[in-house]
């Protein structure tokens, strides 16, 4: 969690200081909900994302220097340049792909799933979404699908409470989105997304499931981003009352505090885990920004296979 | 040599890549729309029923589907069935599937074959009737196959299952009944090969699909007149044959170009702006278009007649060129 929270602040000191360019979404206060599902899931599972991604990579075991590099579009990034903060892709990681278009990914996790099932090995699909995907055709369509072919698919719907700009009560009456799995019959539940806990245990019983072959499962996971909904959003749609009282919530601060209190883990043991963040995000950086930027001419050399 | 006719063909191919390749799978439809043949895919079912699935009539959920299993390793085949309904499909098709491999920088290949039914088919009117693959060929990323003869047919789609490109496999319902050689162990056809139908000196006459058929029946009459028409068939528009096409425009310096798509930023545009650019000089006459006209489809049958690359417009356009 201090990895992606170290990454992710610098990506935004790179952008404020315009180092970085482009249109980048920060998942800043949604850390646990990444952290605690990959660390269930094996290199061959897939995982796919969306446009607030960079979290979802990192935990699944993306390197931070390649991410970097992409994010800044620089040649050495993993894909060259050419896909950016919105379409990270990390297949030596497993991380299938991310989108750009809210819901784009949840069919193409389905895919990944009726391989899975196909290969007989156990491996199960992971796909991350928002709330606002929930409103969305390809949503609908995909869990009845996984639904009616009893796919490996877990759906992780990162529920902090704001599609772009507007509260999700402004785009559906539904207030709990695992309402909709319920109707596919699909086991669902919601759960507290910024306990690390606790996003671990609602994942672990999804992915046994997934795992045993029976099937699909949903989980959403109730969290917010600290940040607005892209940088440079100054979020004045969002009460500041409210931004104090998910701040409170952090869910690296309250993990670290149930380690302390279960004394597990010293204050200087956690001082050195953020700084070995920090200096692996700081190495990453430079090296993003040390990386040539990619030459024109290699536009048209990837169009097709 | 064996000659079969055209579905025949198609399903000859189908058998021969189930059967060569566990990973392919075949998602929605029967690859024959309505045609009366349906035993030819029952007879499919039965031997590959594990692997022909028949989701609900959800395009979004199963391009996306089909999309996603290629990512992951395997090559299925999707049925659009009638090209109209890719449109439900599009954002997985044009959005996700033909953009991952550019934009993951070559990490992800996406081998799966979209495989659907353009163009007037009687009484189909204006959604059930479209011709998508002007809209496709301009979102690269995507490879455009479009047979016109039972041996192309059986070549094409081989070589669509063995693309690790996302491809548009384009068909045509009027196309299944046509006769044809088809050899015994034929090879794949290439992508970007065209294929010179008919051998003509005073024109050239590029189309595709079912509209192949129609110029060369216009061909055979126009013989009897002793105009001497070639007919060119690019067979794929991604990747596209431009040589073979400039070799026959040198030749004959008269150019009609024959398709079904809408007129306007349709695929006879395209291949009439490559062909200016590439070889304005050759022409000794300005070339034409037929196309279909720019209006949705009507229903009627008079009306559907209408708009189309009707016979008697092909020969028009002839007669102009040669003027």
């Amino acid at each position: 969690m201090w990895l992606i929270r170290a990454f992710e602040e610098k990506v935004s000191a790179l952008y404020a200081a315009r180092q970085i360019v482009g249109l980048l979404h920060l998942g800043i206060g949604q850390e646990a909900v990444a952290a605690g599902t990959c660390s269930l899931l094996r290199t061959d599972d897939y995982v796919f994302g969306g446009h607030r991604s960079h979290g979802h990579a990192i935990a699944k075991g993306a390197d931070i220097k390649r991410l970097m590099a992409e994010i800044a579009g620089r040649a050495t990034g993993y894909c060259a340049g050419k896909g950016g903060s919105m379409h990270i892709v990390a297949m030596d990681a497993g991380f299938v792909t991310a989108t750009g278009v809210v819901g784009g990914t949840i069919p193409l996790a389905l895919g990944a799933a009726f391989a899975a099932k196909e290969n007989g090995k156990g491996q199960v699909a992971v796909v991350f979404f928002g709330d606002g995907a929930g409103q969305a055709g390809p949503f609908h369509e995909s869990l009845n699908i996984a639904s009616l072919w009893r796919l490996p698919v877990i759906f992780v719907c990162e529920n902090n409470g704001y599609a772009e700009f507007t509260p999700l009560s402004a785009h559906t009456l539904v207030e709990r989105l695992a309402r909709h799995a319920q109707t596919y019959k699909i086991p669902s539940s919601t759960v507290d997304g910024n306990d690390l806990l606790k996003v671990r245990d609602a994942m672990a019983e999804a992915v046994r499931r997934a795992r045993a072959g029976k099937g699909p499962a949903f989980v959403e996971f109730l969290t917010h981003r600290l940040r607005g909904h892209y940088e440079g959003d100054p979020a004045k749609y969002r009460e500041l009352s409210q931004l104090a009282e998910w701040k409170a919530k952090d869910p690296i601060a309250r993990f670290t505090r149930e380690l302390k209190r279960k004394k597990a883990i010293s204050d200087k043991e956690v001082e050195a885990i953020k700084d070995e963040a920090r200096d692996l995000v700081e190495r990453a950086a430079q090296f993003a920004i040390d990386s040539p930027w990619p030459a024109g001419e290699e536009v048209d050399s990837q169009v097709t296979a | 040599m064996r000659e079969l006719a055209y579905y025949q063909a198609k399903f000859e191919a189908l058998h021969e890549i189930m059967a060569a390749d566990e990973r392919v799978h075949l998602i929605n439809g029967t690859f024959l729309s309505l045609s009366p043949h349906r035993h030819v895919y029952q007879e499919l079912v039965k031997k590959y029923r594990d692997r022909i699935m028949s989701p609900p009539i959800s395009e979004l959920g199963f391009c996306g589907l089909a999309t996603g299993a290629a990512m992951a390793g395997l090559r299925p085949i999707v049925d659009i069935s009638t090209g109209s309904f890719i449109f439900e499909g599009w954002p997985q098709v044009v959005n996700e599937a033909a953009n991952a491999f550019s934009m993951s920088g070559g990490q992800t290949r996406v081998p799966v074959v979209f495989h659907l039914f353009h163009g007037l088919r009687g009484g189909g009117a204006a959604q059930h009737s479209a011709s998508p693959q002007a809209m496709l060929w301009n979102n690269p990323g995507l490879e455009i196959v479009l047979p016109s003869s039972p041996r192309d047919v059986k070549g094409l789609l081989k070589t669509a299952v063995a693309s690790d490109n996302p491809t548009i496999f384009v068909d045509h319902v009027q196309l299944l009944e046509v006769k044809g050689e088809v050899p015994e162990n034929d090879a794949p056809i290439p992508f970007g090969a065209a294929d010179v139908k008919r051998q003509g000196s005073d024109v050239t006459v590029i189309s595709t699909s079912y509209m192949v058929q129609r110029c060369l029946q216009v061909a055979e009459k126009l013989s009897a007149e002793r105009i001497s028409v070639e007919v060119v068939d690019p067979r794929t528009l991604v990747p596209f044959d431009m040589a073979t096409l400039m070799t026959s425009v040198a030749k004959t310096g008269r150019v009609v170009i024959v398709d079904e798509t809408h007129q306007s930023c349709g695929v006879a545009a395209e291949i009439a702006a490559r062909i200016a650019e590439a070889g304005f000089d050759k022409l000794k006459a300005p070339l034409r278009r037929v196309a279909t006209l720019d209006v949705p489809v009507p229903y009627s049958p008079p009306l559907e007649e209408y708009i189309g690359p009707r016979e008697d417009r092909i020969i028009e356009a002839i007669r102009t060129v040669l003027r």
